[in-house]
Formats: structure tokens, C-alpha cells, sequence
């Protein structure tokens, strides 16, 4: 089987995903986000997300399979997302996938969803196929994380994680501190239009030579976010009024600055001049912009997927699980649940023996 | 044939014949772990049920704890997804009542987690064999479940039985009967409240 048909469910976070590709190409990617029902709570309540999901799942698998133009007989395998991610909301996508699988007498593929965002990479028809060894940076609102991955379906290594914060969460908490709404990336990048990155040396998380020993490749952003709200304070302290527009290019600038110098460090270290780049957060033009400046004057080369790709959704996994497939492996047991934790090095779940 | 899956307590699977006859069941009792069991248990139930096909799925819609309630709805929808089949809603407490319905009125009592209990009162069945409510569905504290139902007689249940709950979907479905609607009896709102200003730091 050289181009298997998959469709695969991602509902670990507040997106739920129904993807579905042939083998490297991309035929439905299906996205209901619950995201309007957070806003007035300023984040993902995992509650809320999991009610969405499951009400979102079945109309998106009816979508994604009119999209695909195929029916579900036509499926070679189901794919799902174990982890990592919000258990509640994993488990609905874990229990239709299955409830799915056995109805239909297809193969089921438990997959990690960290993993699902690098394999997002290879649905991009137009590209040259993504070359190993890569460093992964992955920022999103759930994780950031840097992954050394040596081979998409065997061998991917965690190199560093966000040690409180993700980074899109520290958007989202210092667009409240300024009062603007959620969610906070793109609320900033508009609030920054007119700053001066420049303006507030705010810290970089984890980057002094002390913390460099033992986290070089961890990250930290509450410590930026409270350095922004003392910031935010000492204005209206003073009777200021805040310059919202350096607050939010100098908080940015922070984000990125130690985002794209850990991941280049990597890069580096291991010798390895790729980097792709994976997650929502990759939507930050600035994000962008810097790691291609910097990647350039370091001689590697920043991949990035269609944003489409980047954001959590059922077609990466589906693409996973095509790959894991082509490679020759087995589908997974039915008795795998939700690994809100599930390490990187567990590309597949529950593989059958 | 008709498929129940049930996860409002333990996991619950179960195929009856068009006449309710059971044809097979699986289940287990824990409360927890229903994400990972609930495919296994599909398998076994429809390789024991033997030939013939399966028409309807109905879901136990609960009430119970919203985390492992989900799994099992969102396997049946997936499951009659795939065989191109409609779902039957049924209150997972009208499955728990089927058996004592000749025995005048009675309270179902279920475990609703923080220390309250989920209480359905009923009467007897209805003209189409479904259990007849008398007094809808609520939450209480444990601690005054007692003192709520002054003397209906309390039964306490911690499992549902599948067969039970394919039988109601069953008369539901022969009575042109619909007995809730989509939504998972979830009995609580999300725990969750709008953030006040944001809380200071202290210069
Ligand atoms: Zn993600």
C-alpha cells in the first residue's frame, strides 16, 4: 500500500481536526475551533473545549469526507491524537476514533500530536521532502517545545519545553494586561505595529549563562509576563498612560528573541542546518521574519509549513499516520487512552505486536 | 439489531435483537479508563452478537461524570457515522429504571461526583413500555439525598446495563419516541468563571 487514505481526528487542544490525505497529499483539512466560546475567559477552559468537541466531530467528519470527495469505505486507516494535550478533550477524539475504526473494520493509528506537527511539513507537494536531521521549534498556545528529530517515524528527540508558560499562552496573558482581547497573538502583533521592539529590555527566560547549564534548550515566559505587569504597574503607578505599542513590540521582541536564539543554538550544537517550524504561534509575522533573518546569517534553512498546517489540525495527524503506515508499521491496539503527558519519543501508541 | 454503548458510570456495550432479546454484552464496572476500554468492548460485543446487522445505535446520554460520559457518546456517533446509521439519545437513568418498574415509586440514585448524588424519581412505564418519570432528573448533595426523596424508595445504582439501555432506545424507537435531545445531560455548567482585572504584582 504506497498512498494509504487516511483520516485523522486531532482534538487536543481547542481545535477539533478532521483531516484527510493520500499518503503525502493533502485532500481535506477540516477545522471547528471552540475558540470564541474561551474569549471571555481569556484561555482555553478545557471544559468548554471538550463540550465542543464533541459536538463539533461529527458534522466535521462529514465535511472533511465531502471536501476529500471520498466516503468512509474508501479509508485505508483512522488516525488519532493521544497526546500531548488536554485530557478531556483528547479522550472524545480517542473514543470517536475508535467507535469509528471498529464500525468501519479499519486499521486505527494512536499518534503524537507534537510529531503530527512535523509531518505537517510533508503535505507541501510543491516542496523539496523535508531532509533529516532537523531541529523543530513547535509555539503554540499549548506547548513550545524543541525537538531534534532524526527521522519522522523512528527516532525524534526532545531537546527542550517551556518550563511553565507556552508562548502563545504569554501572549494571551500580557494582551490582558494591556487590555486588549483574546486570543493575544495577533491582538499584539497589531498593538506592536508602531512600537519600537527596543523601547523595554524585558528578560529572556532561562537564557543567563547560570540557567543556560541546566535548561539550554527549556523555556520560561512567566517570568516576561511579570516583568510586563510590574512594567504596566509602574505606569499607572506614576499616573503615565502606558505605552501600549513599545509594551507590545518589547514583549514580542522578548518572545522572540529567545525562540529563535535557543533554536539556532541547537541548530548549532548538533550541527544540523535545518530548522522547521511548527505550532499557531508560527502565524507571528515577527516570529517569521527573525528566524529567517537569523537562520540565513547562521547558514540554516527555516522551513515553514502553510500556517493552515501549522495550527493544530487532523490532516498532520492523518499525514503521520500515512507515513507510519508506508514504513511498514502496524496499526495500534484498541486499548490505548489519553496521554495528556505522552512523551515525543512515543511517535505511535500502542503499536500491536 | 441494536447497539447500546453507555459511559455515563462504568463502560457498558451491549446488542439486543429487534424484539430485545440480548444477543451480547460487555462491560466493566470501573469509572475511570472508559477511553481506553470502549474499543475493545465494540469488538467483543459485535463479534458475540453474530450475524445481522446492526440498524440503530443508542448512546447513554447520562448523567454523570462529563469526562467518561463523552467517550461513549462520541464512540456511538462515530460508530453509527460509520455504518451510516441513526443514533437513539436515551437518559442512561431510564436503563437503570427498566428492571424495577413493577415495584410502585422509586428513586435511581447515581453517583454525581463532589459529593452530590444525580436523583430521577419514577412511576411505573408508560403506554410504550418506557419508564415513567415523575420527577426530573437533579443533583443533590449526598448528605440530604435522603431527606430530598422523603421515603421514595432509593435505589443506588453504579452501573448501567447496556442491554437495559438498547431495550428503552428500542421501545423509544417503536413509539416514534424521542426521549432527550443531543446534548449530554450534563447537569453542571463548565466550572469556570470570567477572570476579574488581572491581579497585581506588586512593584
Ligand atoms: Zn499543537
Amino acid at each position: 500500500m504506497s498512498e494509504p487514505l487516511v483520516l485523522g481526528i486531532e482534538t487536543s487542544c481547542d481545535e477539533t481536526g478532521i483531516g484527510i490525505v493520500r499518503g503525502r497529499t493533502l485532500l481535506s483539512n477540516t477545522i471547528a475551533s471552540s475558540m470564541d466560546e474561551h474569549a471571555r475567559y481569556g484561555g482555553v477552559v478545557p471544559e468548554v473545549a471538550a463540550r465542543a468537541h464533541l459536538e463539533a466531530l461529527q458534522p466535521s467528519i462529514d465535511a472533511a469526507l465531502a471536501e476529500a470527495g471520498v466516503g468512509l469505505d474508501d479509508l485505508d486507516a483512522v488516525a488519532v491524537t493521544s497526546g500531548p494535550g488536554l485530557a478531556g478533550a483528547l479522550m472524545v477524539g480517542v473514543g470517536a476514533a475508535k467507535g469509528l475504526a471498529v464500525s468501519i473494520g479499519k486499521p486505527l493509528y494512536a499518534v503524537n500530536h507534537l510529531v503530527g506537527h512535523i509531518a505537517a511539513d510533508i503535505l507541501t507537494p510543491d516542496t523539496e521532502p523535508l531532509e533529516y536531521p532537523t531541529v523543530a521549534l513547535l509555539v503554540s498556545g499549548g506547548h513550545t517545545s524543541l525537538l531534534h528529530v532524526r527521522d519522522l517515524t523512528t527516532d525524534v528527540e526532545l531537546l527542550g519545553e517551556t518550563v511553565d508558560d507556552a508562548a502563545g499562552e504569554a501572549f494571551d496573558k500580557v494582551a490582558r494586561l494591556l487590555s486588549l482581547p483574546y486570543p493575544g497573538g495577533p491582538e499584539i502583533d497589531r498593538a506592536a505595529l508602531d512600537g519600537d521592539p527596543k523601547a523595554i529590555r524585558f528578560p529572556r527566560g532561562l537564557s543567563k549563562a547560570s540557567d543556560l547549564a541546566k535548561h539550554r534548550y527549556d523555556f520560561s515566559f512567566s517570568g516576561l509576563k511579570t516583568a510586563v505587569a510590574r512594567w504596566v504597574e509602574r505606569c499607572e503607578a506614576e499616573g503615565v498612560e502606558v505605552p501600549v505599542a513599545d509594551v507590545a513590540a518589547s514583549f514580542r521582541e522578548a518572545v522572540v528573541d529567545v525562540l529563535v536564539t535557543k533554536a539556532l543554538a541547537a541548530c548549532a550544537d548538533l550541527g544540523v542546518p535545518r530548522l522547521l517550524l511548527g505550532g499557531g504561534v508560527i502565524a507571528n509575522r515577527r516570529l517569521r521574519d527573525v528566524a529567517l533573518e537569523r537562520a540565513e546569517a547562521a547558514g540554516v534553512t527555516v522551513r515553514i509549513p502553510p500556517l493552515a498546517l501549522c495550527t493544530d489540525n487532523g490532516a498532520m495527524i492523518a499525514a503521520l499516520a500515512a507515513e507510519l503506515i508506508s514504513s511498514g508499521r502496524r496499526p495500534s491496539t484498541l486499548s490505548f487512552g489519553a496521554d495528556s503527558t505522552l512523551p515525543v519519543t512515543e511517535i505511535q501508541v500502542a503499536e500491536r505486536s | 439489531m441494536i447497539l447500546a454503548v453507555d459511559t455515563s458510570l462504568g463502560t457498558a456495550v451491549a446488542v439486543i435483537d429487534d424484539d430485545g432479546a440480548l444477543r451480547a454484552e460487555a462491560a466493566t464496572s470501573d469509572p475511570l479508563g472508559h477511553a481506553e476500554v470502549i474499543g475493545d468492548l465494540l469488538v467483543r460485543v459485535l463479534d458475540e452478537a453474530g450475524a445481522g446487522e446492526i440498524t440503530h445505535v443508542v448512546s447513554g446520554m447520562g448523567p454523570g461524570p462529563f469526562t467518561g460520559l463523552r467517550i461513549g457518546i462520541a464512540a456511538a456517533r462515530t460508530f453509527a457515522l460509520g455504518r451510516g446509521i441513526p443514533v437513539i439519545p436515551v437518559p442512561s437513568h431510564l436503563a437503570a429504571a427498566l428492571t424495577h418498574t413493577g415495584e410502585g415509586r422509586f428513586a435511581i440514585v447515581t453517583d454525581a461526583r463532589r459529593r452530590e448524588v444525580a436523583i430521577t424519581v419514577f412511576d411505573g412505564t408508560d403506554a410504550d413500555g418506557v419508564p415513567a418519570v415523575v420527577a426530573d432528573t437533579v443533583l443533590v448533595p449526598a448528605s440530604v439525598a435522603d431527606a430530598h426523596l422523603a421515603g421514595v424508595r432509593r435505589i443506588d445504582v453504579a452501573t448501567i446495563s447496556g442491554a437495559d439501555l438498547a431495550r428503552v432506545g428500542a421501545r423509544a424507537l417503536a413509539a416514534g419516541r424521542t426521549l432527550t435531545g443531543d446534548e449530554p445531560l450534563y447537569m453542571r455548567h463548565p466550572d469556570v468563571v470570567v477572570p476579574g482585572a488581572p491581579k497585581k504584582v506588586g512593584l
